[in-house]
């Protein structure tokens, strides 16, 4: 059995980290969130640079579960960008023998994702692609110039989402609702958000295990604490056991095991409760100063929120596994 | 990643296999007496074949086999399909083998070891005291070395011992240096239940349960105990009960458990005709995601084991995530069951075992979960190891031992 990362795995995640730490440090994060744009060219390119747009192309080596390692990094930095939507556009793109994955793989054309029935994407203003995934309607591609974009101040300041109207029937039909490949692209979309939450979390819990370890109270630092020993504990129970979710959910879609769809619905479910609670206690955990603007923790705070929301509720895919399940 | 275990140990599953249909299980016309000298011999054979002691020198009643966590586990799944019995549970075989193994002389290894492996000497752990919980190292139990040298007498009281009812003897830590630092006056002591100074006494628990299962506490009035069966030096005991099985811990059959009683509690909400309702099938796969979180958590940390490295912070916290998956669980299996969360949990006063459990069995649940968050190193203790050997954070200075 074979239940953990690889030397390589570990390798990419720690190429991603690095290079995010250098083309997107918390000065400009700050810059980013104070500023309208939505989307970052800088970091986007640096990480394009590295060669992993193509990490879902069929003939990449590579499969969710990289993908996933390096959105959860990705969830880490609070990145910008529509990292999402351009690793599953490849992937839709590249299947369907449509369009152009290697202008996508560059990352030179950007693809956002919608979902279906939703009229928010991220990045909307920066995309060339808008890539639709509805698990009713199936998927398809379509070209900027043919949707209109409505700005709106949003919530999460790391990626923005932008109201976007489709009419109907626009664009490139790339799979149909029966294709195989529209349920996979939507569950892989549901462990991709996952794991940017699994990374916005962790990075959260580990900001206030060294905000206690190095704030001092009562000439001590607060970690000594029992009281909040035991909060970061709770945080860090929540948090560490979920990761193995989100690397199952993406070994079954990777290995396509009958319980991939479901596997997926409960890692994004149960990873963006996760969040959301992981970034209130982080926030409790600081005290005021977690409570400030110039600190950022209210950017993972945001930005968990928004995962939460994206791609349908916790409650959405919780019902959606229990049917699954034949309950 | 893979989730199965390799052709060789699919190999070595057939050959378990073949091993059990041979063995397994005992002709129907067994009873009593019978059955159980059938089930000595069925595992005095595994043991031979290197199924079960494996960490135990063959002179001493193991098999004596090289550490390999994926043919454990196969040999634990392989028996647990055929319900065949594995080794003799308990302290004996988790705390005073390994022990023994460790710290122990030559004359103790085989005074003790091949009776606690097959079955013939319980043990009850002597640690805790009325006064002395978690804070192990201030245990008052005294032991004072008889006028010429060769006995130990104890004095004092130990207390929520374990099977203590069936126990024949006792592994406890007696403060012998009464003026040295805390953790340096400690001795470590094996010692005969059966004897005058000894009074066990049953504790009746919150759940109502008397009988042989349940805790007892244990009087000691001038008991005595040869000083040959001292482990390790005079004064190190708090030392030596630090050693623990290193060997082929790692096992995914935790999980395994926690996932059948969660399939029991979907079948509960089928029952009791409440599994269309969209709040409980919300709030049975919100406990899901924690279930399967310790599931896959289990792979993670077994991988490791197989792979001979260290799984990091996540082994130290699925005891926590068990205890509070199963007080999730508890909670909404007494909102299935409604009224009859009124009644007496089934396993209460020895009740168990009489006719069929109803709906009530639920509430054995309900007050294990509690007792989960207790036995085996308490909640809040599993939160301070897990802030500090998981985290990183300093230790709260009354529990460090400085001084």
């Amino acid at each position: 059995m074979h239940f953990h990362l690889t030397e390589e795995q570990a390798a990419i995640q720690d190429a991603v980290r690095g290079t995010l730490a250098d083309s997107w440090p918390m000065e400009r994060v700050h810059a980013f969130a104070d500023g309208d744009a939505d989307f970052d060219r800088t970091s986007w390119y640096a990480l394009m640079a590295l060669g992993l747009g193509g990490m879902l192309a069929p003939d990449s080596g590579m499969g969710l579960l990289d993908a996933a390692l390096v959105c959860e990094v990705a969830g880490e930095a609070a990145a910008a960008g529509p990292l999402i939507g351009q690793l599953l556009a490849v992937a839709a793109v590249a299947a369907s023998g449509r369009g152009d994955a290697e202008a996508l793989i560059s990352g030179k054309t950007i693809a956002t994702l919608i979902h279906g029935g939703s009229d928010y994407a991220p990045s909307a203003r920066a995309a060339d692609l808008f890539l639709i995934v509805d698990r009713a309607k199936g998927v398809r591609l379509v070209a900027a110039a043919d949707v209109t974009i409505e700005a709106v101040k949003a919530a999460d300041r790391t990626r923005p989402m932008s109201k976007v109207s489709i009419a109907d029937g626009t664009g490139e039909a790339l799979f149909a609702a029966t294709d195989q490949m529209t349920g996979r692209l939507a569950d892989a979309a549901l462990v991709l958000v996952a794991a940017d939450a699994l990374g916005g979390a962790q990075k959260v819990t580990d900001m206030s295990v060294a905000y206690a370890k190095e704030r001092e109270q009562f000439g001590q630092p607060i970690g000594r604490f029992q009281g909040l020993k035991h909060q970061l504990a709770h945080m860090a129970l929540d948090v560490e056991p979920a990761r193995a979710l989100v690397w199952y959910a993406a070994y079954a879609w990777d290995a396509q095991l009958p319980d991939a769809p479901r596997a997926a619905a409960m890692a994004k479910a149960h990873l963006c409760d996760v969040y959301v609670r992981a970034t209130r206690a982080a926030v409790a955990a600081h005290g005021g100063i977690g409570y400030t603007w110039e600190y950022g923790l209210n950017y993972w705070f945001r930005r968990a929120m928004a995962d939460r929301a994206w791609l349908g509720s916790p409650a959405e895919h919780r019902a959606r596994a229990a049917t699954l399940a034949g309950w | 990643m893979d989730l199965s275990y390799g052709e060789a140990a699919e190999t070595f599953r057939a050959e378990v296999r073949a091993f059990l249909s041979l063995h397994w299980p005992p002709p129907s016309d067994l009873r009593g007496g019978d059955l159980k000298q059938f089930v000595r011999n069925f595992r005095a054979l595994a043991t031979e074949q290197g199924y079960l002691h494996r960490a135990i020198p063959k002179r001493y009643g193991g098999s004596e086999q090289p550490v390999d966590v994926i043919r454990a586990q196969v040999i634990r799944e392989e028996f647990q399909r055929a319900r065949a019995p594995m080794e003799v549970g308990g302290n004996g075989m988790n705390m005073t083998v390994p022990t023994l193994l460790e710290k122990g002389t030559e004359e103790q290894k085989e005074l003790f070891i091949r009776k606690t492996v097959e079955g013939d000497y319980i043990w009850g752990q002597g640690y805790s005291e009325p006064g002395s919980g978690s804070d192990l190292a201030s245990v008052r139990t005294k032991g004072e070395l008889s006028a010429d040298g060769s006995k130990w007498i104890i004095n004092g009281q130990k207390i929520w011992t374990s099977q203590g009812m069936q126990s024949t003897h006792m592994f406890m830590l007696v403060r012998t240096e009464p003026d040295a630092p805390k953790h340096d006056g400690i001795t470590y002591l094996l010692i005969d239940l059966d004897q005058p100074g000894v009074t066990r006494r049953p504790i009746r628990q919150m759940t109502g349960e008397e009988g042989d299962h349940t805790f007892c506490e244990f009087f000691f009035d001038n008991a005595e105990t040869p000083v040959s069966w001292q482990v390790g030096e005079r004064g190190q005991g708090w030392y030596v009960s630090r050693t623990t099985l290193k060997h082929e811990r790692a096992s995914i059959g935790g999980a395994d458990g926690l996932g059948k009683q969660f399939a029991k509690l979907v079948d509960l909400a089928k029952e009791v005709g409440r599994i269309d309702d969209p709040i409980v099938r919300d709030k049975l796969a919100q406990i899901e995601g924690s279930v399967l979180s310790h599931r896959y958590s289990s792979y993670r940390i077994f991988s490791c084991a197989a792979a001979g490295e260290d799984p990091g912070p996540v082994a130290l916290m699925m005891k926590l995530l068990l205890t509070e998956i199963g007080h999730e669980m508890a909670l909404l299996a007494q909102e299935l069951i409604g009224e009859h969360g009124f009644l007496e949990p089934a396993g209460a006063g020895g009740r168990g075992n009489r006719g069929p459990r109803g709906p009530e069995k639920w509430l054995d649940q309900i007050m294990g979960s509690l007792g989960n968050s207790i036995a085996g190193g308490a909640s809040n203790i599993q939160r301070n190891i897990i802030g500090e050997r998981g985290l990183g954070l300093p230790r709260d200075l009354a529990m460090s031992g400085e001084r």
